[in-house]
């Protein structure tokens, strides 16, 4: 197996594209990752989408963004695994770097909700559930969070203001990305106030659906000094699944996709939690980033919340994360989040997060399908 | 029309029919071809009792399409009697009642309306016991 | 009439919906509050409720009390004027939900308010000429009446189910029944058409009050009793005043109809209406005791039926819950709550 190196970068403003499409984000982000790159030419494309049938009745994807991103003639497919879709691009690009098949491989993560109305995007975003016996019993995904986040409550006798710090932490890095969905900062006494969209989850507890595009260009890394003042290395690339439906898991609250996918990416990488500088992770629900902390041991069970409470995870905790505004606040384009996740860390680990860069050599993103699911898990060197 | 995936799936939704392991002997629901808990193949049908408790909930206020007329509605985890552990509406009970642990019973309601022109979709729902 | 075989009611079931819509909404929206109400407040459906699943409900508490295997049912057959498919019978969901299929025949009956005693005098018939050994009739209703009609004060939903078997493992035996039919066409509703018509004072003397007096007083008449040997009555029952009238019209005082007139606090409950009387009355009915059962339905006709109780019934009655614990099982709902959970919303 090669070493890969992530080479270029891409990413469209996280938002509603009134008069940007599908292709016309994903092209964007291809075209700035081919750019930042200097990369001569293109191997294979894996897009990373969730929805783009349902929701704009486009499938055939990658043939679709090789075609009109310039790539004519390249291998091209698209890969669903919910929510962590873009993720699974990002290492399927890896597969095949590593795997010495392709030298030039851009994975890009997409979504557009924005052409559906609300009700049919969550019914859509649901599809990520069992459709027979979670989807079938008119769940949305922000209900199936809170399923988890009632049930922490309960069992670890936490009360709900002290998930606040998740996105407090993510709104003020928001601040910051001029790629953000949102940009302003929110109190602990405003999340307290927020509207409920599925009691527990609070309108500030669920991260925002919304249209955006992100690509990583990879390379071996024998080559990646060729184009790329500073590559960054992949240095453990691992996903893991658990079962689909929820209530099908031996313990609900214990997320154990996205603890074994950790523990394959730090056996791979030979690093310890301890030695990770920041953390992407998959805040679509505070609960998921406060349960993907104690699968991935940043916590211990039933101690993540309290943790950021005590500043942990700030952006010059001991553990950063959400670094760029993480889901909640740079927005949620579904498939396309996790490949921002890796754009983000590379960002810092290149030293050019802006306002928001901190001091770090190793990276960590972790994206998670549905409620956990699916869980894919990638730790950067810079 | 869309029947089929709705009638395959009928006698577990309306009746709670799940399986027993031939293999370890443990109670599956919803059935599967190879068991949860040990993957052997071979299963005995079985009908779960549709006694058990709220092991979590939430209210749901933005239902996605199919759903919306039934909104505000609150979905559960319950834990069956037997054991396992599904996902279904409460239902005949106000939201500010419900709680962890709170005795429930299966009943058998609309889940929804496949559109005017559709079918019926029945299904399992949960509601406080009202009878021991 | 009398089957060759015996046969009697071997479990039976209530089910009342939890939502209560008092008739002063009703008058408060469409009369300023003038006038009386002839009810107290009717049973309102939930939104994920229909006739199939109080069907559903009904029909397990009588498996319950019963004590009869689903599989050993030969017939369920539902009664209702709100079936939730045009074409398509409530009886086979019915029958998959308890789990009686698939050897078992399934059909609805329509005959207005006594669709449901329609099925019991079939079912009777059926087990009654030894082609079965048990069978089930429900009656079972989501009635709806135009917004600001007298109907709406009182179209109401419930159910109950019958379970109809050998007399020698009933809990109530029969010892005959009557039907009285003629073309009286005091309530309809022509297809695709949402809400009834009626005839007003029409549903009275020609309808009602006359075909309920000819079955019972033929049926009294071919088994040679009075009045007075019944120790309980349940008519059918649109409102309140119409029971009290015909039983007093029929010689049955008011302590014989007492258990079972629910109209008041339930309302019309249309093809469940006399049959769900008849479930408030055997919930608390001792053995010996002998009771009338009476329905009407629109259009029209009277089916009579005389019980006797056996001993069987007093370990059966708690099997499953109570009429009177459905009935006092209730949320208040005013006007605005009940147009929605009736669909009478236009959503343009």
């Amino acid at each position: 197996m090669r070493e890969v190196s992530i080479i270029g970068i891409g990413q469209t403003d996280v938002g509603e594209h009134w008069e940007r499409s599908l292709r016309d984000l994903a092209v964007d982000a291809m075209i700035a990752a081919i750019k930042d790159s200097h990369a001569e030419r293109v191997d294979a494309l894996y897009v990373g989408n969730m929805l783009s049938g349902e929701l704009t009745a486009q499938e055939h994807l990658g043939t679709l963004l090789a075609d009109w991103g310039g790539l004519g003639g390249t291998e091209a497919y698209k890969v669903e695994a919910a929510d962590a879709s873009g993720a699974a691009a990002v290492r399927l690009g890896y597969l095949a770097v590593a795997s010495g098949v392709h030298d030039f491989v851009i994975a890009c993560g997409v979504e557009k909700t924005t052409d559906a109305d609300a009700e049919t995007s969550n019914a859509s975003w649901t599809y990520g559930t069992d459709a027979e016996y979670e989807g079938n019993q008119g769940v949305t995904v922000p209900s199936m969070a809170g399923l988890l986040m009632r049930r922490y409550m309960h069992e670890f006798e936490v009360t709900h203001d002290r998930f606040a710090p998740f996105s407090v932490i993510a709104h003020a890095n928001g601040v910051n990305n001029p790629h953000a969905m949102y940009r302003s900062p929110i109190s602990a006494e405003s999340y307290a106030r927020a509207g409920m969209i599925a009691d527990p989850i609070s309108m500030f507890d669920g991260a925002p659906l919304c249209d955006g595009a992100a690509a990583v260009l990879l390379c071996p890394a024998e080559l990646a000094r060729r184009f790329c003042a500073r590559p960054v290395r992949i240095r453990a690339s691992a996903a893991a699944t658990d079962r689909l439906a929820v209530h099908s898991r031996n313990d609900p609250l214990f997320l154990q996709a996205a603890q074994l996918s950790a523990q394959r990416a730090y056996l791979q990488a030979g690093v310890a939690p301890s030695d990770v500088e920041l953390f992407e992770l998959h805040d679509a629900f505070s609960i998921l980033a406060a349960l993907s902390l104690e699968a991935c041991g940043f916590a211990e069970r039933g101690k993540a919340t309290a943790l950021a409470g005590e500043g942990a995870f700030d952006l010059h905790g001991r553990t950063p994360i959400c670094t760029m505004g993480g889901l909640k606040a740079r927005g949620h384009p579904i498939g396309a989040s996790g490949v921002y996740q890796v754009v983000e860390v590379t960002q810092q680990l290149r030293g050019e997060a802006g306002a928001n860069q901190i001091e770090a050599h190793l990276g960590m993103t972790q994206s998670l399908g549905g409620t956990g699911a699916t869980a894919i898990t990638h730790i950067l060197e810079g | 029309m869309n029947v089929a995936r709705y009638w395959r799936t009928e006698k577990t939704r309306y009746g709670l029919v799940g399986e027993t392991c031939r293999v370890c002997g443990k109670p599956i629901f919803p059935p599967r071809d190879l068991c949860p808990h040990c993957t052997e193949a071979g299963q005995d049908l079985r009908t779960f009792g549709g006694r058990g408790e709220v092991y979590s909930f939430a209210h749901v206020t933005d239902a996605p399409a199919g759903y919306t007329e039934y909104q505000p509605y609150t979905v559960a985890l319950i834990k069956l009697e037997e054991g396992p552990l599904l996902t279904a509406q409460l239902t005949d009970v106000d939201q500010s009642d419900v709680r962890i642990g709170m005795p429930v019973e299966m009943v058998t309601r609309k889940l929804k309306e496949e559109g005017e022109n559709g079918m019926v979709v029945y299904g399992y729902k949960f509601r406080p016991v009202m009878h021991e | 009439m009398k089957p060759d075989r015996q046969v009697g009611i071997v479990g039976y079931g209530a089910y009342v919906p939890r939502y209560r819509l008092p008739a002063v909404e009703v008058s408060r929206v469409w009369t300023g509050g003038q006038g009386g109400v002839p009810i107290e407040e009717k049973s309102v459906p939930g939104l994920d409720e229909d006739t199939a699943t109080i069907a559903i409900e009904a029909a397990r508490n009588a498996l319950r009390r019963g004590l009869v295997d689903a599989q050993d049912l030969r017939a369920v057959w539902v009664g209702s004027e709100s079936h939730p498919y045009a074409v398509k019978p409530t009886g086979t969901i019915v029958a998959e939900a308890i789990g009686a299929t698939p050897a078992v025949s399934a059909g609805d009956w329509q005959f207005a308010c006594k669709a449901g005693t329609e099925a019991l005098q079939a079912a009777i018939g059926l087990v009654g000429s030894g082609m079965a050994d048990y069978a089930m009739a429900i009656g079972a209703d989501t009635a709806q009446g135009r917004p600001g009609d007298a109907l709406e004060y009182t179209t109401a939903a419930g159910g109950a189910a019958y379970i109809v078997g050998p007399r020698e493992r009933s809990l109530a035996y029969l010892e005959g029944s009557y039907s009285f039919v003629t073309d009286t066409p005091d309530f309809f509703r022509r297809p695709y058409r949402h809400y009834p018509e009626h005839g007003g004072r029409f549903t009275g003397e020609p309808a009602y009050f006359k075909h309920i007096t000819h079955s019972v007083q033929a049926l009294l008449e071919e088994l040679r009793l009075e009045p007075a040997d019944f120790a309980a009555a349940v008519f059918h029952q649109p409102n309140v005043k119409f029971p009290q009238r015909v039983a007093q019209m029929l010689g049955f005082n008011k302590e014989q109809i007492k258990t079972g007139l629910l109209a008041g606090q339930v309302g019309n409950t249309y093809a469940a209406a006399a049959m769900l009387g008849l479930t408030a009355v055997l919930d608390v009915a001792r053995p010996g005791d002998r009771i009338l059962l009476a329905s009407f339905g629109s259009g029209a006709g009277s089916d009579a039926f005389s019980l006797v109780v056996t001993e069987a019934i007093t370990e059966r009655q708690a099997l499953a819950p109570f009429t009177r614990a459905y009935v006092a099982r209730r949320k208040q709902i005013d006007y605005g709550v009940y147009v929605r959970y009736r669909h009478k919303l236009e959503m343009h």
